[in-house]
């Protein structure tokens, strides 16, 4: 198996939760900023080097609540350890944190594609989905990462929340088109165990509806496409050389680097997850002990499924690889076929409506090695 | 030494549930001294929870009192239980076979109830001397003048021959007891004839096999013989005969007109027949004592576990309740829908809730049951007259010449208010009503020729509700009769499904048809296709509905972290898709078919 060259490290801390967001988040934790990046620091010098990596993906949490020079000594860590090949360096941020000074020394620090939790461009649904910033700070947020020369801006929207509109979203989604930005995410609400916003269903408040999402959804297809973006992934849009490498590498089934609390990586065969509560990982770490929850080898049979059920989400299809043919061989893969909801063309698969991956991948989990 | 047949009595107490019966009789016990008042904590006579005395569970079926009565002699009075409803009206008829009295007991607050009439009725018809007593005569409620009148309406007679009682002080019950002795005759019988004994209840007793309760009538069954049963033409030894006092108690012999116990070793219950005769085969009597007929089962409904697993644990379970209940019939079904399962055959209704009770409670299954159907009898081109007894059995139109329906006799008691109530449910229900008499000034009798298919479903209820729980309803089979019926079946993307294919009346196709495509189009969950929904009478669809596709199936983010989780959740679905079942392309949850089956509002 190669070594990765991708690498995620995840920065916990946020202004506050929101309601939707089931991540591993800490909030008020802001004072114990250097004590976390010290541990992390330490994760990745303790670990095995890599082949130098040429993407690293920093995501939260919020990075972007945290200075500069943390980041810069986390990507000082990993060129330390695993060396760094002019790398794609992603960190998410949030729009009201973006003055110019920040975005500025990011990307004197390395980083190069600015992601924001923008969400949307309705005052109403972003008070709805409890978000901080105001629409005019993704305007702001955008300038000032052009300003400071990163090479990919990308926005995070999120869509189908009871309190939008079909007018609202189109909006949302003309705003953003109308920043020049290179990529964007969009999400449909979903609506995870465990948050408050669960909890507020639970009580009464109206869910999020799956059809109206789904007409979303491809308005969103839609817009973005006749904008000249690409959709490569089921959520992911990006202009033409503008796709996220680190997430490629994930989708493609290859093995990635990961740090911090409640990180999840994959190599070696194994994909192994760091404890998700803070004192827990911080502790570990500093005393010297590993900070992995929970190590799962995946034989090669499997990791050969995963990489052709994870696939199924990339837009220009999956390599069959051997478990495509396995699958094709199966009734549920034959049905599959025949109903037109996964097509075939020479040595790919495609889901041909992704509002259906899951219908098929469903299928494909769990699948039997050829006899 | 068999008590000579001048101090015996046989009797019974006819009421409906609640009305008394287990007190009275608990106080017949304790003023003849049968049992202590310490005893009488447990009401004896329902013993049928077979949990609460294990070991050997005698069923208290006749009980065997002694009364010294006014006149100084002591009598052998034997109380001989009747099961309460008319489902069991064959086992309520044995057990009055074995009597030559009844005690008709009513509440004096409630008043006479339907079931309580169609027992006396039965008693009248086996000629039974009736003694009326009105019970709880204690209650602030009571109204003991009013309930007499409606008794001598029903029986003749006079109001101050109903005797009035307080099971629960014991009022009256020494008045009873003389009423017994003097008015119930008592029985016949000659001791040297050739044997005539009848079965008159049996059960399964786990340790001891099969007990009969039996009534002698002629000739004398000594321990040790050699009984034969004359309609199953077996033969076994009397291991052990005996009386219940109420506690077993063996004796040597039981001569004309006395009630006891028969073990024989016998294991299983079908090998005993309820209303046999049993006779010594060396000395056999000519013919047998009247009444033996197979029980007839009437209400039909298919039994499937909701797990196809415990397919042999509902064979198991059916077969353990067979040892006790011998009128239980069922054949192995298939269904495309609901798996293997069994179409159960019952005597009614409440035998029918029972049995499920029973299975669901006792033997821990989760069953799927479908609407109850009835027997109707169909002539073939071939003119061939056969019984269907499920829709799916049904010969098509052009293969038959005749479709005719069983019809019962519903008798309704009702406030006289609820009159109007009464006839328009009924009509609905396509009865057509017999006639009305009324009990007393405020109360009324109805009688009507109603398809019993019209009371499987939800009638009982229906009648309590709109009366406000002042109905009282029982009814016995009466004939068959031709009826515009059709099968309506229920199609989902083209495809029939078996359980939910119903024989009904041409009228009420329609409305049925509707009403399950609308309860599945909410039941079904929504698939990759769009799923048409149809009722249709053969070829002709009459109701249809789609279960629109489902546009999005899909998680939204799926990045490093979520790989593991989505392969967990993914794998957990489709576990929870493998419990569906498929019913052509479709996939319909175990959950959706019970829920269709359940409610059954179409009324």
């Amino acid at each position: 198996m190669s070594e990765p060259v991708a690498a995620y490290l995840h920065i916990p801390f946020c202004d506050r939760l929101c309601p939707y967001c089931d991540f591993a988040v800490v909030t008020g934790r802001g004072s114990d900023t250097d004590r976390y990046i010290d541990a992390v620091v330490s994760e990745i010098l303790a670990d095995r080097p890599a082949a130098p990596l040429r993407t690293v993906f920093i995501g939260g949490g919020t990075p972007s609540s945290i200075p500069a020079s943390s980041i810069e000594r986390l990507l000082g860590a990993l060129s330390r350890q695993h060396g760094l090949a002019d790398p794609e360096v992603t960190l998410e941020s949030n729009p009201e944190h973006l003055a110019q000074d920040l975005v500025t020394s990011l990307a004197s620090v390395g980083v190069n594609r600015l992601s924001m939790g923008a969400q949307s461009f309705d005052p109403v649904v972003l008070r709805a989905l409890g978000r901080r910033h105001r629409p005019e700070d993704i305007d702001v947020g955008v300038a000032a990462a052009r300003a400071a020369g990163m090479a990919s801006v990308s926005l995070d929207l999120i869509f189908g929340h009871p309190a939008e509109t079909d007018a609202s979203w189109e909006a949302t989604l003309e705003r953003a088109i109308g920043l020049d930005v290179d990529h964007v995410s969009t999400y449909a609400l979903t609506v995870e165990r465990g948050t408050a916003l669960s909890r507020s269903i639970a009580e009464g408040a109206p869910a999020p509806d799956d059809d109206v999402q789904a007409d979303r959804y491809e308005v969103a297809v839609d817009r973005l496409g006749r904008a000249g973006f690409e959709h490569y992934e089921v959520s992911n849009h990006g202009r033409p050389g503008h796709r996220c490498d680190y997430n490629t590498e994930v989708w493609a089934g290859r093995p990635y680097l990961a740090y911090g609390l409640g990180a999840h990586g994959f190599r070696d065969g194994t994909r192994f997850r760091n404890v998700r509560a803070f004192d827990a990982y911080v502790t570990r770490v500093e005393s010297g002990g590993s900070p992995r929850q929970g190590v799962d080898p995946i034989d090669p049979w499997e990791q050969e499924v995963d990489r052709f059920m994870i696939g199924l989400r990339i837009r220009d299809g999956v390599e069959l690889g051997e478990a495509g043919p396995a699958f094709l061989d199966t009734d549920s893969g034959r049905r599959l076929v025949l109903r037109g909801i996964l097509e075939v063309d020479g040595a790919m698969a495609r889901v041909v409506d992704p509002l259906l991956t899951d219908a098929v991948a469903r299928e494909v989990v769990g699948l039997s090695p050829p006899r | 030494m068999p008590t000579p047949t001048s101090r015996i009595r046989n009797f019974s107490i006819i009421a409906h549930i609640d009305h008394g019966k287990s007190t009275l009789a608990d106080r017949l016990l304790e003023r003849t001294g049968a049992v202590t008042e310490r005893e009488m904590r447990e009401q004896l006579l329902d013993s049928m929870d077979l949990e609460r005395e294990r070991g050997i569970t005698i069923k208290a079926q006749a009980v065997r009192l002694t009364h010294r009565a006014a006149d100084g002699q002591d009598y052998v009075l034997n109380l001989i239980d009747t099961p309460g409803h008319v489902d069991f009206s064959y086992e309520v008829s044995r057990s009055l076979a074995a009597c030559e009295g009844a005690i008709l007991l009513v509440d004096a607050a409630q008043g006479v109830q339907a079931q309580t009439l169609a027992n006396a009725y039965l008693a009248i018809e086996a000629g039974l001397e009736i003694i009326p007593v009105l019970n709880k005569i204690d209650l602030p409620a009571a109204d003991p003048d009013a309930r007499a009148a409606e008794i001598v309406s029903i029986l003749g007679g006079r109001p101050e021959d109903v005797l009035r009682v307080s099971a629960k002080t014991g009022a009256g019950i020494d008045e009873l007891l003389e009423r017994i002795v003097a008015e119930v005759p008592a029985p016949g019988g000659d001791p040297d004839a050739p044997l005539r004994a009848l079965v008159f209840d049996s059960y399964f007793d786990a340790y001891r096999g099969v007990v009969c309760s039996i009534r002698v009538f002629d000739g004398v069954l000594c321990s040790g013989d050699v009984a034969h049963f004359m309609a199953t033409a077996g033969t076994h030894e009397a291991d052990e005969i005996g009386v219940l006092v109420p506690r077993p108690k063996q004796v040597s012999e039981l001569g004309p007109g006395e009630s006891g116990y028969l073990i024989t070793g016998v294991k299983e219950i079908d090998r005993i027949r309820v209303g046999d005769t049993i006779t010594h085969p060396r000395r056999r009597a000519e013919t047998p004592l009247a009444g033996y007929a197979e029980p007839k089962p009437m209400v039909f409904s298919g039994l499937f576990p909701s797990d196809g697993d415990d397919f042999e644990r509902l064979r198991e379970a059916l077969e353990k309740l067979r040892l006790n209940d011998a009128s239980l019939v069922w054949e192995p079904e298939t269904s495309r829908a609901l798996g293997f399962g069994f179409r159960v055959g019952f005597l009614g209704l409440l035998h029918m809730e029972i049995v499920r009770e029973r299975l669901e409670r006792e033997y821990d299954l989760d069953l799927v049951a479908t609407a109850p159907s009835v027997a109707y009898r169909v002539t073939t081109t071939a003119g061939e007259v056969r019984e269907v007894r499920s829709p799916q059995d049904l010969p098509p139109v052009d293969e038959r010449t005749s479709l005719q329906e069983p019809y019962v006799k519903a008798m309704v008691l009702v406030p006289s208010e609820f009159t109007g109530t009464i006839m328009e449910l009924l009509q609905q229900r396509r009865g057509e009503m017999d006639g009305m008499h009324y009990l007393t000034e405020d109360r009324v009798e109805l009688t009507y020729h109603v398809p019993l298919a019209e009371i499987v479903f939800d009638f009982f209820d229906t009648l309590k509700s709109r009366t406000r729980g002042f109905a009282s309803f029982d009814y016995e089979p009466a004939d068959y009769r031709e009826s515009d019926l059709v099968k309506v079946d229920v199609l989902l993307a083209g495809d029939p499904v078996d359980a939910f294919s119903t024989i009904t009346h041409r009228d009420k196709a329609y409305e049925y048809g509707r009403a399950m495509a609308q309860k599945l189009r909410e039941l079904i969950p929504r698939q990759l296709f769009d799923i048409a929904i149809q009722a249709a009478i053969g070829s002709r669809i009459i109701a249809r509905e789609t279960v629109k596709a489902q546009r999005k199936d899909v998680t939204a983010k799926c990045y490093g972290g979520d790989i593991t989780r989505k392969k967990k959740l993914l794998a957990k679905q489709k576990e929870g898709k493998k419990r569906m079942k498929m019913v052509g392309s479709v996939e319909v949850p175990q959950e959706a078919f019970v829920a269709a089956l359940r409610v059954d509002d179409a009324s």
